[in-house]
């Protein structure tokens, strides 16, 4: 295809790199991939969360008070949100690790949305249910589901590692949208059970809400539209958190939507706030908030989480085909865990010893993530068939007797069975 | 029509014919009566009591929480009905018409069939979805369709047909005490043809497995499929809407001494094909009749297996009525369409002539 004036290609162009620099910002796809003068435009306007903001703690480590979110901040919670950013963080660095070592098939990162993740997940108590789209390694591990239990759908040796229903936080869910839809059936259950609005008994509360996390780019689909109607029409418990991490694989949140994403909530006739989604004290303030109107029977409500998306869509992505690395460089001074140990250090809440215990700790963590990926075997065949049904199935007893006794009969050859032997 | 929410409908035996529809709206109405986690969800279910009153009178017996007037969005009502069956609610949920199902059939495909393999059976999904199914009453476009191979080609999903009265009722009582989500279609044609029910006969014998090991009461048979009419000759074997047609073909098959089996198949997916191949090492013949096109579908699936387990029985090919490989025609061409006495009884002749 011939150089349009303007293009990448064209010399001359602002876009086209003139200098070592200018090419290395593009990353290692060089010419062969460069974002569009377009996409370069949106990235950029996408570090503009506009006027309506609610931070509580600012890149620069300064917490000030907001007055529609007012939020107690102790020395021991901001020690407890740093230390879970930094250990999921590195886990989430040795998920990357893994994949480039052949042990998983798939990593998909969360680096740069931990604060947006956790401030969430620690906003929810343990009545509360959460439905995650694939990428929520944070909120997993706010709701007890051990890192090495995400394992397995990354290996290829399960399609979930953890209890859904135990641990209120289901099954990670890939095709884009669908849990909101699950969620906000879930949250009329809650409603239609009698689980919000009750007055609290001996300080304790019985009420529950749902959380439901999406991204910018399942704001286009259907069953988020479906969701948020349906959510309005029965007055779900639901929160429709999403994290808008600009990027919907190689596509700007601006090909989603003309206006921002937490102002879609006013279509449905529901609250939607915009927080930082790098600062964990305001995702947490915010959240702690949104799920208690739900509790309280004044669901539902959304909530955008402005957050950024440091790495690849996946392990298998090239974002040096669709961004600029001075976009990254950008959201690097905004980084969420930075800002809390700024604060800590400043205020007098945590010394060295602390900083390197939690780094200790998390180097602990990636080597026992490590380990336990490493050592995960093939599951056996029977698999396959286990749990495709609660009840008995003649038809798949059948197909797996019958393929136990194909197998068997390697065995009785003496051969290797098909799935031992090297290709 | 007011049973009243507390009558059991077993209390109330009413042993004269009912419409299809109302054996349905009944097998609602007890299922609903015996267990408060059953909601009935959908488009007009409520006031209007479904555009075929299916659900009539229910809205106002067990009120808008338990029979849920929904937006008019199919995904939003299947997936909102996975999120209940989360919740420890057993949906009941009413797709208008079948070509309104493929809105939801991303729900139906993702979610519903493979919550439970997904999270090792954490998650059952006590879910049925009821479509009303089929040509032959002169609709509009996406009015009368039979999707139902769709939903037999996917893991993790049950796929049932009722034809009659009486079976309308069980196997909706047994579809909704199912662990599984069931596809449960009703023939939309025969809606308001009369049959015998007899709610004594439902005899609760089989037993299920409950989520802590106890057995729980079921009535019988709602996967199974049944032989309707003992033959020697010719095996004819359909479901739903077609099934009047197979007994009409045997009728008129005995006016010429000819003696058809006649097997209802009931259970779509999994087939139950133990006495289509009893019947079939009997007869040697077998005729599948079906609205559906017939490319890789339930009657393709039959003639496969019988071939498999059957090979040698059989004294000629498997034959297959069926509709064509085409959009849905307009109506006024749909007799030429579906199946009928004529088209199966050609087939008939023409395995016999084998």
């Amino acid at each position: 295809m011939a150089a349009v004036p303007g293009s990448p290609e064209s010399p001359g162009s602002p876009y086209h790199p003139t200098t070592a620099r200018d090419a290395a910002a593009r990353g290692a796809a060089g010419l062969r991939g460069q974002p569009t003068p377009s996409e370069v435009i949106a990235g950029l306007r996408a570090t503009s969360h506009g006027d309506d903001l609610v931070q509580l703690l600012s890149p620069e480590g300064t917490l000030t008070a907001h007055e529609d979110f007012p939020f107690e901040v102790d020395a021991d919670l901001l020690r407890g949100l740093y230390r879970d950013m930094v250990l999921v963080r590195r886990f989430d660095r040795e998920g990357n690790a893994l994949q480039r070592q052949g042990q998983l098939s798939i990593w998909v990162p969360l680096l740069g949305q931990e604060a947006a993740q956790i401030g969430a997940g620690r906003a929810l108590r343990p009545g509360d249910m959460a439905f995650p789209s694939y990428r929520e390694h944070g909120v997993a591990w706010c709701r007890g589901v051990d890192p090495t239990q995400l394992l397995g759908i990354f290996r290829g040796t399960d399609h979930c590692g953890w209890d859904p229903k135990a641990t209120r936080f289901n099954c990670y869910t890939i095709v884009i949208g669908n849990q909101v839809l699950n969620a906000t059936g879930y949250a009329m259950g809650q409603r239609f059970d009698g689980a919000i609005g009750s007055p609290e008994a001996d300080g304790e509360s019985r009420n529950e809400a749902t959380i439901a996390f999406f991204g910018d780019g399942a704001t286009s689909q259907g069953d988020v539209h479906e969701g948020m109607v349906f959510a309005a029409a029965f007055d779900a418990p639901v929160v429709f958190y999403c994290q808008n991490n600009q990027w919907a694989i190689s596509e700007p949140v601006e090909k989603q939507s003309r206006v921002p994403l937490w102002q879609r909530s006013t279509g449905y006739g529901f609250p939607g706030v915009r927080v930082d989604g790098n600062d964990v004290v305001a995702c947490l303030a915010v959240t702690r908030w949104a799920l208690e109107e739900c509790r309280s029977g004044n669901g539902p409500v959304m909530i955008e989480a402005f957050t950024y998306r440091m790495d690849a869509h996946t392990t298998s992505d090239d974002p040096t085909r669709y961004r600029l690395a001075d976009e990254e460089q950008h959201w690097k001074l905004l980084d969420p865990i930075e800002r809390v140990k700024v604060h800590l250090s400043r205020q007098g809440m945590a010394d060295q010893e602390f900083f390197d215990s939690v780094g200790a700790e998390a180097d602990e963590l990636a080597a026992r993530f490590r380990a336990h990926c490493i050592a995960m075997p093939k599951p056996p065949p029977e698999r396959i068939f286990a749990n495709v049904y609660s009840e008995p199935h003649h038809q798949l007893e059948q197909q797996q007797a019958q393929y136990l006794v194909y197998l068997a009969s390697f065995e009785d050859q003496g051969s290797a069975t098909p799935g031992q032997v090297t290709r | 029509m007011n049973d009243g929410a507390v009558s059991s409908p077993r209390s109330g035996a009413d042993s004269k014919p009912v419409t299809l529809a109302k054996a349905l709206n009944m097998s609602l109405r007890a299922a609903m009566d015996e267990d408060p986690k059953v909601i009935v969800m959908g488009e007009d279910v409520g006031k209007l009591g479904g555009v075929f009153r299916v659900t009539d009178g229910l809205q106002k017996d067990f009120g808008d929480h338990r029979v849920l007037d929904t937006p008019l969005a199919e995904s939003g009502i299947i997936g909102t009905a996975v999120g209940l069956a989360m919740r420890g609610y057993r949906p009941v949920a009413e797709i208008q018409f079948d070509g309104f199902v493929f809105p939801g059939f991303d729900q139906i495909i993702s979610q519903v069939a493979k919550v439970t393999y997904r999270s090792q059976g954490a998650w059952s999904m006590p879910l049925v979805i009821r479509i009303p199914f089929g040509g032959g009453i002169g609709a509009v476009e996406h009015h009368a369709e039979a999707p139902e191979s769709f939903f037999c080609h996917i893991g993790g999903l049950r796929v049932v047909a009722c034809s009659t009265a009486q079976d309308a009722y069980d196997m909706l009582r047994a579809a909704i005490s199912c662990d599984d989500p069931v596809v449960f279609f009703e023939p939309k044609r025969r809606y308001w043809e009369k049959g015998a029910l007899d709610l004594g006969a439902t005899a609760l014998t089989d037993t299920a497995l409950t989520d802590t090991g106890a057995e729980r009461e079921r009535p019988p048979g709602c996967f199974s499929s049944v032989v309707r009419r003992p033959g020697t000759d010719v095996t004819v074997v359909s479901y739903g809407s077609s099934m009047p047609i197979l007994h009409a073909a045997a009728d008129a098959a005995a006016a010429e001494g000819r003696s058809l089996e006649v097997i209802d198949l009931r259970s779509l997916s999994p087939l139950d094909l133990g006495p289509v191949l009893d019947s079939v090492r009997k007869t040697g013949r077998l005729v599948v009749v079906s609205e559906a096109p017939r490319e890789s579908s339930i009657t393709a699936d039959i003639a496969a297996r019988v071939t498999e387990e059957a090979f040698y029985s059989l004294a000629a090919p498997v034959l297959r009525v069926a509709g064509f490989d085409t959009p849905y025609p307009p109506s006024r061409l749909e007799e030429d369409y579906l199946p009928d006495l004529d088209k199966v009884l050609d087939a008939v002749d023409r395995a016999l002539a084998f």
